[in-house]
């Protein structure tokens, strides 16, 4: 099994769940996350205080997938996210180590 | 000797004034009685006089906290929201006992008349629904309760507009204390100063009965020098004194919601029409001057303003907008019933250049913390208004002129000049400079070495809402 972390610009992620559930996958966890990469922070104005935000507004998104399934997500978020501009984000990709559904008590890819 | 007599806060006099006042010139009666003056009274301008006082608390609450409000961050909201109506009530509560008294009725003696008046009208004795104010005209009265509320809401918003300049980082008792001693020591004294006087139809027998720079013939029409100038300069003495917020320059601080200041600011723009219209008191042509005047002068600076980002940031800010929109109208405060409306929009025109120059280039020099910079947009556009009057109500270009009420019926000023009218506008402003910076910094040195001014670091990292107050202004 993996864990995939991708982040994507905001604007992007219904366009990649949308993807990603034609592909198959049933679930994910999204959150707003702030960070910083390449692309440079904005400046903001007001009167005569100018500010440089450093920190750039991001959605995160956390899959778990099958082995077999993995890298199709991997290409998907990677195309649909892409607007081949500085900032579309990164995707990082984990071995996971094990998966329980709560409710049942099952373990391993019939977790997911 | 008398140079000009005109009134503070009105010279008022216009043409239309004086043509229903010749037409009634057979039946003046020269100091009319108790009795008489109430029966001079007008419906119509009870009416306009009452509504303009309901605009004019608009402005204080929630204009002006909302304004302030969204320009600090969400840890200090409502410690604005708070500062702003309790200075409200407690000064609410002031002018009905001294503060009324103290700053328009004659002083304890004939010497101490041009400073400051005296207490016979303490706690509203002798003011009832029976007894009449004057106005502006010969023989027209309101009711003395209507133009003390009037005036009662000036004496609330001006300290208010003081709290900008230090937000933040004060402590909520001891600028209560504050704010009474400075109503006391600073703003009825000059209020006195600029509009104390017996009225049309008692000056020319008493030519005495004025304040200081009333008597001079300072014109300020609504409130340039005492509310503007006046609160402006204290906010900069105390923004000085107090020091800077922590992290001055280091922590980001952007605006927590400027939604809410631009809710403010428009507030302030409608409830503006009460504070500088109504300041004439009747309803008349001089009010509909006053009121295209304002109306011009604010849509100008507002446009100025942002044209003047996008030529410098290349990016008309909203912020910017509203800043505009009050810098023109406190410049426009002085001379709103003096200008016509092409003048006052010129005037609009150029103040905002004057004020973006202090907020961004003078205090990034010089690197003061005056906060939601009362400094750099009232007091600075208030010296703009205040000098400019000079120019816009010479009759030369259009404007209202003076009057000279040391005539009865009172009568047109001959011979109006700029440059004169210019020397006793900056003696004003000067005096006013002086006396609010100076009493002010003595009472926050006192109130600083007493009971302390400041929060301590802690609750001042932590936020004023929380440790001054006790709550937080979204729980989300």
């Amino acid at each position: 099994m993996k864990f995939i972390i991708a982040i994507i610009k905001p604007f992007k992620l219904d366009e990649v769940r949308e993807a990603l559930s034609n592909l198959g996958v049933a679930g994910m966890t999204v959150s707003e996350v702030k960070g910083f990469g390449r692309q440079k922070g904005q400046t903001e104005i007001y009167r005569g205080a100018e500010y440089t935000t450093n920190m750039l507004p991001k959605v995160k998104l956390e899959i778990a997938a099958s082995d077999e399934l993995a890298p199709r997500i991997i290409e998907v978020i990677q195309q649909t996210a892409s607007t081949e501009a500085i900032g579309d984000g990164k995707i990082f990709v984990i071995d996971l180590a094990s998966a329980t559904r709560i409710r049942t008590g099952e373990t391993g890819e019939p977790a997911l | 000797m008398i140079r000009k007599m005109i009134s503070g806060v009105v010279g008022t006099g216009l043409v239309l004034g004086f043509a229903s006042t010749a037409f009634a010139q057979a039946a003046m009666i020269k100091a009319p009685t108790a009795a008489q003056q109430v029966a001079m009274i007008n419906k119509g301008d009870t009416a306009w006089l009452l509504v303009s006082s309901a605009f004019v608390l608009m402005m204080s609450v929630p204009g002006l906290a909302l304004f302030y409000g969204g320009l600090v961050r969400t840890k200090n909201m409502l410690s604005v929201l708070m500062q702003v109506f309790m200075i409200v009530s407690v000064c609410g509560l002031l002018w009905a006992t001294v503060g009324y008294s103290m700053a328009f009725t004659t002083g304890f003696t004939s010497s101490l008349t041009p400073y400051i008046g005296g207490f016979s009208k303490a706690l509203m004795r002798g003011i009832d629904g029976t007894t009449a104010a004057t106005t502006f005209s010969n023989n027209v009265y309101v009711p003395e309760l209507a133009y003390f509320v009037f005036q009662m809401t000036f004496a609330m918003i001006t300290p208010a507009l003081i709290i900008g300049s230090f937000a933040e980082r004060i402590k909520f008792t001891p600028l209560m204390v504050f704010v009474v001693l400075w109503s006391i020591l600073v703003y009825y004294p000059i209020a006195h100063m600029v509009w104390y006087w017996a009225g049309p139809d008692f000056l020319p027998d008493s030519p005495n009965e004025a304040g200081l720079l009333n008597h001079w013939g300072a014109l300020d029409f609504a409130g340039g020098t005492v509310v503007h100038i006046n609160a402006g300069i204290a906010g900069m003495v105390g923004c000085l004194m107090i020091g800077k917020r922590l992290g001055f320059g280091k922590d980001n601080t952007p605006p927590h919601s400027l939604t809410l200041t631009m809710v403010g600011a428009s507030l302030l723009w409608v409830g503006w029409f009460g504070f500088n219209a109504g300041s004439n008191l009747e309803a008349n042509g001089v009010t509909a001057v006053a009121f295209v005047n304002t109306m011009l002068a604010t849509c100008a600076a507002a446009v100025s303003w942002a044209v003047v980002e996008q030529i410098v940031h290349a990016k008309p800010s909203t912020l910017g907008a509203a800043s505009g929109a009050v810098a023109g109208l406190v410049a426009v405060t002085p001379a709103s019933g003096y200008a016509a409306p092409m003048t006052a929009l010129v005037l609009g025109l150029v103040v905002s250049p004057i004020c973006f120059f202090f907020v961004t280039t003078v205090k990034n020099k010089f690197k003061y913390d005056d906060t939601l910079d009362v400094f750099g947009v009232h007091c600075v556009g208030g010296i703009t208004g205040a000098l400019g009057t000079a120019i816009v109500a010479s009759p030369a270009l259009g404007g209202q002129g003076v009057i000279d009420y040391t005539r009865f019926p009172a009568v047109p000023m001959q011979g109006y000049s700029i440059a004169s009218q210019l020397m006793i506008q900056l003696e004003a402003v000067t005096i006013t400079l002086v006396w609010s910076g100076v009493i002010s910094a003595l009472l926050y040195f006192a109130i600083d070495k007493t009971l302390g001014l400041r929060p301590t670091e802690e609750a001042e990292r932590e936020g004023l809402d929380i440790n001054e107050h006790g709550e937080r202004a979204y729980n989300y």
